[in-house]
């Protein structure tokens, strides 16, 4: 979701690259970069001035002279302070109650808080813990409904509903089933309300004094725009929250809405909804999110993502080879197969590390099937040997390849320099290792000229 | 402190909105689109005496007109466009600051004014098919069930169709709309397969001779190809009983999105020929200036507006006073 974010910053980092030492014009143009960045992926336009503020501060000085690449100490900077907004660690919910411990959710109109709540329950059982949901939401037709059928879904409890009665009263009635039957944690689903609506706030803050929630979960969608502030400031003064979670982060929103939640009600956020089934829900890390927001995207991610779509075993496979630093030209056609099966190249692309750009160059990345099939026809057409030291393959090895793939020699050039480029790149990834991103920035992982994924969409 | 009482300082955190007057059941959509606004503006409006200090248009103050146009969520590119364009004319001068915001909205509501266009539908075609797509939770089914009750209060007769059969409760939340607006709702059960459904809804409600079919669909992220086929499918599949149907097909936009809303357009436009947009959850703060841009960019009509949950809560698009509200006048 941050995809264009990480784009816009990888941009401002290579011009910044190889001038020498950053000075102020620098660090002012770089800014002016991020600021555009940030305010087209939806961050808060006072949060944008605060952060832009803050990184100048660290920016300009001291720290900048003594750097050896003006581009890493930068993207060092913003990684560091968009860590810091974020928060610096991945919070767990909060269970430390009597049990029941009680989860109250809250949010704007078709936030996502329902589904969340069946999430939720399917995350807790998991940990072996009993679960009860329980719907305060009479308004909206056939809500109530809704979280029954996840409930069943989730095999959970599930607070019988009795028609006509109003949301403290169910509130009730819900912490007394918990009670009395042995529940661990009640999670209520509120109906979606306007920070703005007096009557219906008052009526959350209400329920809040009757559950005493452990949890507080404001639910917010990815894509929301610059009112995120507002909302997220209203309800968390009137409702008081304690969690934020971002949902359809499945979506392709660059969800600067997490930062300026977390910067205006400085709670942590917790989850992230990555779709739309009940086990399509994250824990949330600050840092590989502020990754993400970089263009650094971790083989963690790359590594879940491909397991959700492609076969476990291949997956791991590959990523453990990345890891190693071992990429050979049997790698990239599996990951050729991956990505026809994920059917979309600028999902994976994003995750691995310093992609971000290349991506920007499938632009719209609808997969041309003939362009990945010609691809996968030209690896198929090596013998072993060659798929695993590309170093054997010269002219009239590759006048054989193209024979067999029915494509041009240059076509099997292009082929191998894309090939090269990757496993450069890959190179470097299981050189650093995970926390290495964090200290060398993403300057030294790009390829120059962007690599050669531009073709793959033609 | 600037004196158009917009402009913030760089390091200022955002001050506490005050608290909002309670919103009164019955107050019109106008109070309750103004009350709302008036919230977010009175973060941006620091007090009375703004209104009667003059200053100059200088780029100081432009900057402020643009920054006043970005927490709109008209997107930068579009804030700086229509602020340069009132540079053009006003450039120098001396203004105050409810005047410049007046021509400000000028501005957009001229960008505004050729995509307000109410949903015309052509009833001797019985029926009129009209498809309701768009990301989950935007609002969907609860304009449907708001168009349904307009069309009805005007005495035709409107079928509804529950295309979303993956959402939990999806169906019965279309149903209690159907009872609400006296119409027939065809449904199958979760799961079942929506193009489907459509197909056979156009001609159940041909067979009536019903004025009006609205077709809802189950909330999908444009960017999940998979989904977005599928919705072309429904399409597809309807134009096997009907070769010009759908003959609307509304894109619903929820006013919260920001610069999201721009890729949403593209998908469901490229995949499904988009005719028309309905914007909701405009009783919010929320301002939903991308809509700016996106009429600049796409130019397609946008029919409703959204003011709230009740089946009355819909109201034509009016270019002016949205373009007013989106600059924190009235
Ligand atoms: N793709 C995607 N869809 C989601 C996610 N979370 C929720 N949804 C969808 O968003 C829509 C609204 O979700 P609900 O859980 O009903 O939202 P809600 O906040 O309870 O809505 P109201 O009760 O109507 O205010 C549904 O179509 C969900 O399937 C997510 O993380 N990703
Ligand atoms: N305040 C407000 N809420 C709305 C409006 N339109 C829809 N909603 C609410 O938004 C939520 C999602 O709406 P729904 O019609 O189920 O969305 P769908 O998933 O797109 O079909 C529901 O809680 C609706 O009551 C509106 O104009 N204003
Ligand atoms: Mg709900
Ligand atoms: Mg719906």
């Amino acid at each position: 979701m941050f995809d264009t974010l990480s784009q816009r910053l990888s941009k401002v980092f290579d011009k910044l690259t190889g001038r020498g030492a950053l000075s102020e014009a620098d660090v002012t143009e770089a800014l002016r970069e991020v600021r555009v960045a940030l305010l087209e992926a939806d961050v808060a336009l006072p949060v944008v001035k605060d952060f832009v503020a803050r990184v100048k501060d660290r920016a300009i000085g001291s720290e900048v002279v003594k750097s050896v690449t003006p581009g890493q100490m930068v993207v060092k900077i913003v990684h560091d302070e968009l860590v810091a907004t974020l928060g610096t660690e991945g919070v767990e919910l909060n269970l430390n109650a009597v049990p029941p411990a009680v989860i109250l959710m809250v949010g704007l109109q078709g936030s996502g808080k329902t589904t969340t709540s069946g999430k939720l329950a399917v995350r807790l059982k998991a940990q072996k813990k009993k679960v009860l949901l329980a719907s305060l939401d009479v308004y909206r037709p056939a809500a109530q409904q809704q979280l029954e059928i996840l409930a069943r879904q989730a095999d959970v409890g599930s607070l019988p509903v009795v028609m006509g009665e109003m949301p403290v009263a169910i509130t009730r009635r819900a912490l007394e089933m918990g009670r009395r039957e042995g529940y661990d944690v009640v999670v209520l689903d509120t109906a979606g309300r306007l920070h703005i609506d007096q009557e219906l706030m008052a009526e959350v803050a209400a329920v809040r004094d009757v559950a005493k929630p452990v949890e507080t979960l404001l639910v917010t969608d990815a894509m929301t725009g610059q009112d995120a502030v507002t909302l997220a400031r209203e309800f968390n003064e009137k409702v008081g929250v304690t969690g934020i979670v971002l949902t359809r982060v499945d979506g392709d929103a660059r969800g600067g809405a997490a930062l300026s939640m977390r910067h205006v009600t400085g709670r942590p956020i917790k989850f992230l909804g990555q779709g739309e089934k009940l086990d399509a829900l994250e824990v949330f890390h600050p840092d590989r999110i502020a990754g993400r927001i970089l263009g650094m995207g971790d083989v963690v991610s790359l590594v879940e993502k491909a397991i959700e779509t492609v076969d476990h075993d291949e997956a791991e496979k590959l990523a453990k080879r990345i890891q190693k630093g071992k990429f050979d030209l049997e790698d990239m056609l599996t990951q050729f197969k991956q990505v026809e099966k994920m059917g979309d190249l600028k999902g994976i692309l994003g995750m691995l590390p310093g992609i971000g750009k290349m991506a920007a160059q499938l632009k719209d990345a609808k997969i041309d099937d003939k362009a990945l099939g010609r691809q996968k026809a030209i690896i198929q057409s090596m013998t072993p040997a060659e798929r695993r030291n590309a170093d054997l393959i010269k002219a009239s090895r590759k006048r054989r390849i193209a024979a067999g793939a029915g494509v041009s020699v240059q076509d099997v050039n292009k082929l191998i320099k894309q090939y090269q480029q990757m496993a450069d790149m890959m190179k470097k990834v299981g050189k650093m290792g995970q926390k290495g991103f964090a200290r060398h920035g993403l300057a030294g992982l790009l390829p120059p000229g962007g690599g050669g994924f531009g073709k793959f969409g033609r | 402190m600037s004196l158009f009482g917009f402009g913030k300082k760089k390091d200022e955190t955002p001050a506490p909105a005050p608290a909002p007057e309670p919103v009164p059941e019955k107050e019109g959509w106008f109070a309750r689109l103004k009350g709302g606004l008036a919230k977010s503006s009175s973060r941006l409006t620091t007090g009375i005496g703004d209104l009667f200090t003059k200053r100059k248009l200088d780029d100081e103050a432009l900057e402020e007109l643009e920054e006043l146009l970005i927490t709109a969520d008209l997107g930068l590119a579009t804030a700086q466009r229509v602020t340069r364009r009132l540079a053009r004319t006003r450039f120098g001068q001396d203004v105050d600051a409810e005047d410049i915001r007046a021509a400000l909205a000028e501005e957009m509501a001229e960008i505004l004014t050729p995509v307000a266009q109410p949903l015309a539908p052509d009833f001797s075609r019985k029926p009129h098919v009209v498809l309701v797509v768009g990301v989950n939770g935007s609002g969907k089914t609860t304009t449907i069930g708001k168009l349904a009750k307009q069309f009805r209060d005007d005495g035709r007769s409107v079928t509804l169709a529950a295309g979303d059969t993956f959402r939990a409760a999806a169906v019965e939340q279309l149903k209690v709309w159907g009872e609400r607006t006296g119409c027939p709702v065809i449904c199958r059960d979760t799961g079942a397969d929506a193009a489907g459904l459509a197909f056979d809804a156009v001609a159940e409600a041909r067979a009536r001779g019903d004025d009006l079919l609205f077709i809802d669909t189950a909330g999908r992220l444009q960017n999940k190809q998979g989904l977005m086929e599928e919705l072309a499918k429904v399409v597809r599949v309807i134009k096997k009983q009907d070769e010009t149907a759908p003959h609307d097909v509304l894109l619903v936009l929820d006013a919260t999105v920001g610069q999201n809303a721009h890729s949403q357009v593209e998908a469901f436009k490229d995949m499904v020929d988009v005719t028309g947009l309905v914007l909701t959850k405009l009783d919010g703060t929320a301002r939903g200036g991308v809509l700016v841009a996106l009429a600049e960019r796409f130019g397609l009509p946008v029919h409703a507006i959204g003011v709230g949950e009740q089946a009355g809560d819909l109201r034509p698009f009016a270019a002016e006073a949205f373009a007013r509200s989106l600059v924190g006048l009235g």
